[in-house]
Formats: structure tokens, sequence, C-alpha cells
């Protein structure tokens, strides 16, 4: 049954077939459409017709390579810099909100927490809607008043940004909290005993225990952000992120040049993943 | 001395605002403020003239159309339902990756279990798409090999839609469940064996009652993002999958009735907390731990 204790050969099997199942049926979508990017076919299914690489390179009129597509290459961009607002805003937020949670008391700390996990448990459509709202009544009323429209509040690239920060504030904030519990409480008073005041304890002895996990929550932040379409849906101005692109190409104009955007994806991401999990083991 | 004493207090008082200011802004303007301007949306009109008034109709409509709250009952049996799913599939892999494969093994096989994850949900849908299609590869490679002749319809209904739904929410059971059986001392489960209890009777009454902490956080997190899922139920689940967020979806974004939408995202809402609330309470945890 466990590692320690003998158990039937028949058991044994069974149970390695059924976590083989579970591992193909895991695998099987991503290697589908990883392939099919290769398939010399103007439709994304089988049969075979050879390898070819013009889902990627090719600029026809027929076929439109993902290179030689400027709207997916802008969308890949547009998607890469929101990433990158949205994973430096939640780090700080998330990272503060953490050294407040773990460290400090203060009145109504138990419904500021609650408050700060709710996107964990709110779907994402309904924060898309509810920023949506809000943004929409803040800028109707800003116009009304002051005669400016202001771009922040109109479904916008900016608002995409804070609709995606509302919860990676709150993933940062818990793998920086995991990180937090297991410091050693005595160095950050020895650092005040040595006459540092408390923010430079924070900054000089806490920040620099916390930094793998600042790091690690800024690339879920960005990776979050990079595949979020729930929220982002909503919130969308006249740039599409990727996912947004994507989706909308599946469903009026399906060529194979998604698969080869998917199959970038999947390997960009199994590179990471492969290059964290070596670093990971050279660190033990 | 004492006005050391005073400088410290003001550092601290200064630290503490550094850190409580941001804190609040975050969740006053994008989690509270929101949430409340959507209750509010809810509950407004437009009239004749254009005004927007209060009343109750967008919530007397969700009563009145049949096909609204039928939605809404599907997606929420439909969701317990694939979360119950996903505590049987996911358990024995979870039990496995911690308590029978080697350590190696283990971290190989958490990798494959993550790039999923990390690919996002857009993309694993699409390649459920691909192969579960009339032209896909399953059908292909079933059809080459003469086990049917014609292709089988799987794409576009419940079927595909549970598919993605699991596919995509299933490692959230996974890792919960893990982290509270690596902390399971397999001396419990060697004396349990030596004093003659079968392995049904192992699982029963020291695996599940052990591990009970990490499924409710699992069940919780995997219920959430099925209820609130849009692509699996749009793209697999075809027109018929009668999806509730596709109902605010159209509202929002076809139909341009907002507050229509705001009332059922509020439903939708209230049907998520309050299904969550009963799983905590029933299992006797704080929201807190399933963060952790």
């Amino acid at each position: 049954m466990i590692r320690s204790l003998p158990s039937s050969p028949v058991y044994r099997i069974a149970y390695g077939a059924y976590v083989f199942l579970f591992f193909t049926f895991l695998v099987m979508p991503l290697l589908a459409i990883s392939v099919l990017a290769f398939n010399d076919s103007d439709f994304i299914s089988l049969p075979w017709n050879g390898l070819t690489f013009d889902w990627f390179f090719s600029d026809t009129d027929e076929r439109q390579g993902l290179f030689a597509d400027e709207d997916l290459i802008t969308s890949i961009y547009i998607s890469m810099s929101t990433g990158f607002f949205v994973a430096a805003l939640s780090t700080l937020v998330g990272t503060l909100a953490a050294l407040l949670f773990e460290e400090e008391q203060f009145r109504l700390k138990g419904l500021l927490y609650f408050l700060a996990l709710a996107p964990l448990v709110i779907p994402g459509v309904i924060l898309g809607i509810s920023i949506l709202l809000t943004a929409t009544a803040a800028g109707n009323y800003i116009e009304n008043s002051f005669g400016v429209d202001v771009e922040l509040f109109r479904p916008s690239y900016w608002l995409v940004i804070l609709g995606q920060f509302s919860f990676g504030a709150t993933y940062v904030m818990l793998l920086v909290s995991a990180r937090l519990k297991k410091f050693d409480r005595t160095l950050e008073e020895a650092a005040l005993s040595l006459k540092a005041t408390r923010l430079e304890a924070i900054w000089y002895v806490t920040i620099p225990f916390l930094r793998p996990a600042i790091i690690g929550a800024f690339v879920v932040a960005f990776i979050l952000s990079f595949a979020n379409i729930n929220t982002t849906i909503f919130l969308i101005g006249s740039d599409p992120t990727l996912p947004i692109d994507l989706y909308s190409r599946i469903r009026f104009s399906s060529t194979p040049v998604l698969n080869a955007v998917s199959f970038l994806i999947v390997i960009t991401i199994s590179g990471l993943a492969i290059i964290n999990f070596f670093a990971n083991r050279s660190n033990k | 001395m004492n006005n050391k004493k005073q400088n410290k207090k003001i550092n601290f008082n200064f630290t503490f605002y550094l850190l409580i200011v941001p804190v609040l802004i975050w969740l006053i303007f994008m989690i509270v403020i929101p949430h409340a301007e959507l209750l509010i949306s809810s509950f407004l009109v437009e009239d004749d003239s254009g005004e927007l008034v209060f009343s109750f109709a967008n919530y007397i409509e969700f009563f009145n159309q049949k096909i609204y709250w039928l939605t809404f009952v599907k997606t929420a049996a439909y969701s317990i339902g694939v979360t119950l799913l996903a505590f049987i599939i996911a358990f024995p892999i979870a039990f496995y990756l911690t308590k029978v494969t080697s350590k190696r093994n283990a971290s190989f096989l958490m990798l494959l279990l993550l790039i999923p994850l990390w690919v996002g949900e857009l993309v694993t849908v699409y390649g459920w798409m691909v192969l579960l299609g009339d032209h896909g590869v399953i059908n292909h490679f079933l059809m080459s090999a003469g086990i049917i002749n014609e292709p089988i319809n799987m794409l576009y209904t419940n079927f595909s839609m549970v598919v993605g739904l699991l596919y995509m929410s299933m490692l959230f059971m996974v890792i919960p469940v893990m982290s509270t059986l690596q902390s399971l001392d397999d001396s419990l489960i060697e004396a349990a064996c030596d004093l003659g209890a079968s392995k049904w009777d192992i699982f029963i009454k020291i695996i599940i009652p052990y591990s009970m902490p990490g499924i409710t956080s699992g069940a919780i997190i995997v219920f959430m993002l099925v209820i609130g899922d849009y692509l699996a139920p749009n793209l697999l689940g075809g027109k018929n999958s009668l999806w509730f967020t596709e109902q605010i979806y159209n509202n929002f974004l076809q139909t341009f009735n907002w507050n229509e939408g705001a009332a059922f995202g509020f439903l939708l809402l209230m049907l998520s907390s309050a299904i969550i609330w009963l799983a905590l309470k029933l299992s006797g945890q704080k929201l807190e731990k399933v963060g952790s």
C-alpha cells in the first residue's frame, strides 16, 4: 500500500495502470495540438500530411504563419506587458499584505484578511463584471461633473491590469506568507536591538529572506495574468490580450496557426518548468 | 531615553501605515466597492424615460423565466458533480505521489501535473476540441483502427464539457490533498496493517479522515473554478451547455442589459458563497485554511 509495505502484484499493476492512464489523459490535449502545429494541412485535424513549418513562418495569402501575423504578434506583446505590470503591482501589494497580516496586530485584522482571501472564492467572472460596473459608474460620474473622459475608467489596457491585479495580489500574499511563516522572528528582533528602525529591519533582514518567494510569486502572478480570460474579457478595450485574440479565432476562424501559438506556449511553459525543476534540485 | 522611545514608536507607526495603506486601497477599491456596486446595480432598472430606478425586476425576471433558473440549477448540480468526480480521480494520484512512488518520480510527475495549469485554460480547452471533434484525433484513430465506422459525437455535449471542467480543475484537488498526506505518518498505516486491517479499512478509517482538511480546501477551490468557468462550457459544451456564466456574458457583452447581468452575477456569487460556507461548516474548517 505504501512504500514500506508489501502489496499484491495485481494491486500494484492496477494502480500503476491507473496512474499511467491519468497522466496520458493529462498530456493528450497538449501533445495533440503540438503535433498538429506541424501538419501540412489547411485543417486542424488528422490525417498526417507531412511535416511543415508553414504555420510558423509562411507569409502567403493561403497560409499566414504565426510570425507573419501582425495581430498575433501585437496581442502577444500586449499580454507580455500586461503580465509585467500586473506581476509588479501584485508582488508589491501582495508582499506588503503578507508582512501586514503576519507581523502586525490591529483592529479588524480578521475582516481585512477575509477580504484579502475573498478573490480565491469569488469566480473571476464576478470580479470582472463588478470592476467593469464600478469603473463605468466612476467614469460617467467624472465625465458628467468635470467633462473629462478618463481612459482608465473605460474598458482599456489599464483597466485590465487593475482587474487582474485584484486577484493577483491574493496569490502573491499567500506565497510570500508561506515563506514568512518559516522566518525566525528573532533575527528581526536582533536587528531592532542593534538600533535598526523597524523599516530597516524589514528591508535588510526580512526582505532578503523572502526574496525567493517574492521572485516565485512574481512569476506566478505573470502567468496568472498571461492566461486569464474570465476577468479580462469584460475589461478589454481595443487591444486584445493573447487569450482573448485566440478565443475569438477559435470561435470564428480556426486555422492551424492556433496550434502553432499553442505549441509555442506549451514549449515556453515546459521549458520554464524544467529550469525551475533543476534549479530546485540543485538547491537541495 | 524618553525621546528614543518616542522615536521608535513613530517609526513603528510609519511602518505600519506603509504596510496597511496600499493593502486598504487594494481591498476597498478593488474588492469592497465593486461588489457593493454589483449589488446596487442589480436593483436598478431603466424606466420609460431612461432613468435608473430601484426595482426588483431583475430578480423577478430570473424566477419568471424558466430557462434562467433551470440553467442556475443545472450549473449548481454539475459543479457539485464535477467536484466529486475530481475528488475520486485525483485522490489516488495524490496518494501515489506522496506515499507510493519514489521522491524522484514524484517530483517529475508533479512537473507534468503543473504544466497544463501554467499553459492556461484556453490552450487546454482548445486541445480537447482538437481531440474530441467529429474529425478530431480520437475519432480519426478509432475509425482508422476500424473500431467504428461513423464518428462518435463527443464535442459540444455535456460529456466534453465535463471533461474540460475536470481537466482544468483536478490539479487543485491533487495539491491540497498531497500537502496533508505528506504529514501523515507512515507508521500509522503500518501499525493498522500489522493489526490486520484491510486496505479498505485503512483507507476509510485512517487516510480519508486524516486528509479531510486538504480534501475540503481542494473541493472548495475546484467547485469555485468550475461554477465560475466560462471557456469549457462555451467552447466544449456548445450551444446546449446551459451554464450560468454564459447568461452573465450574454447580458454584458451581447444584449448589454448590465443591470440584469449584475443581478445574475450576484445570484451566482450567493450560490457559490452558500455552498462554500456549507462545506466549511460541515467540515468544521476556516476559510484561512483554504488559502494555505
